[in-house]
């Protein structure tokens, strides 16, 4: 089955990494959607229902933090694997993201290798060739 | 070993990781020194992130044009070759990396710390100037024929508090 995924980051060249990351899993993926910021991640998951949210925390607006919050609050959204990439790695941030539900950390700078295998630990075994 | 030269470990470590990771580059380490007084002008490129916490200060990242599309153009394997809106994302996103690295194995010695969005400044004889600060711990680093540099400046936000977490003691929240 594809899979929908929703990156979210106010840097564009980290979107585009890992977009090209993404499609280099082998997972079967329908469409990557993207996001600046917590807020517009929020938006934009009403209207597209997604299987796997990368986010990153330092963002304006709304943090990665808040937006893994409001997603696992959400009845319809918690069950979404929601993996942290992010610059952040003070053990409170690492230890509150994990507290509020997220699936995976990883720190920037990242290899692909280190996305990958994340994802492989993340997602059901037959999503990733 | 003093914070300067704790800072130009990091700096060098940091830079050098970010670069062997994201760009795939090889990294030579950078000469230090110690910077005071009025800062020299600019022509190229300046990305900046701002720290908080106990102690206070600004990393930042500065290059050349031409530097700065070698960067994006590795960054996100494309070729760039003028300074748009990807290559100042790409330049403030590496300044993001090195000084956020940076800040993660500072807090270890200094407490947490905060990390501003980072700000990119593009342009020809420009000076910049953080408000309070005198003293940078400048890193140039030789890449292809140009230079890329990484600036640091930390100083305690108040100094008995500082002083409280360089220790390693518990300290009284001040209301």
């Amino acid at each position: 089955m594809e899979s929908d995924v929703l990156v979210v980051d106010d840097s564009a060249a980290i979107r585009k990494i890992l977009q090209r990351v993404l499609r280099q899993t082998g997972m079967p993926i329908r469409a990557i959607h993207e996001a600046g910021d917590g807020q517009e991640a929020l938006d934009l998951l009403k209207s597209h229902p997604v299987d796997l949210v990368l986010t990153d925390i330092n963002m304006p607006k709304m943090d990665g933090i808040q937006l893994l919050a409001a997603v696992k609050a959400a009845p319809q959204w918690r069950h979404i694997p929601v993996m942290m990439v992010t610059t952040e790695g003070g053990e409170t941030r690492v230890a509150e993201a994990v507290r509020l539900g997220a699936s995976g950390y990883v720190r920037k700078p990242f290899t692909a290798d280190q996305i990958k295998e994340k994802l492989a630990g993340i997602l059901k075994p037959a999503a990733l060739q | 070993m003093s914070l300067h030269e704790l800072m130009v470990d990091l700096i060098r470590q940091s830079s050098a990781n970010v670069f062997s990771t994201m760009l795939g580059v090889e990294l030579e380490p950078g000469a230090a020194v110690i910077e005071n007084g009025t800062p020299e002008a600019n022509d190229g490129v300046v990305s900046f992130i701002g720290l908080a916490g106990a102690w206070i200060g600004t990393g930042s990242v500065s290059c050349s044009p031409t530097l700065a599309c070698r960067i994006c153009s590795a960054m996100l394997m494309v070729e760039s070759t003028g300074v748009d809106e990807d290559v100042l994302d790409a330049v403030a996103e590496l300044t993001n990396m090195i000084v956020g690295s940076i800040k993660n194995d500072l807090e270890t010695h200094l407490g947490p710390l905060g990390l501003s969005l980072p700000t990119v400044v593009f342009g020809r004889n420009f000076r910049t100037k953080s408000a309070g600060t005198t003293e940078w711990t400048v890193v140039r680093f030789p890449w292809e024929q140009e230079t890329l540099v990484v600036k640091l400046c930390l100083s305690p936000a108040e100094k008995s508090h500082a002083n409280c977490h360089m220790m390693g003691q518990t300290c009284a929240l001040d209301v």
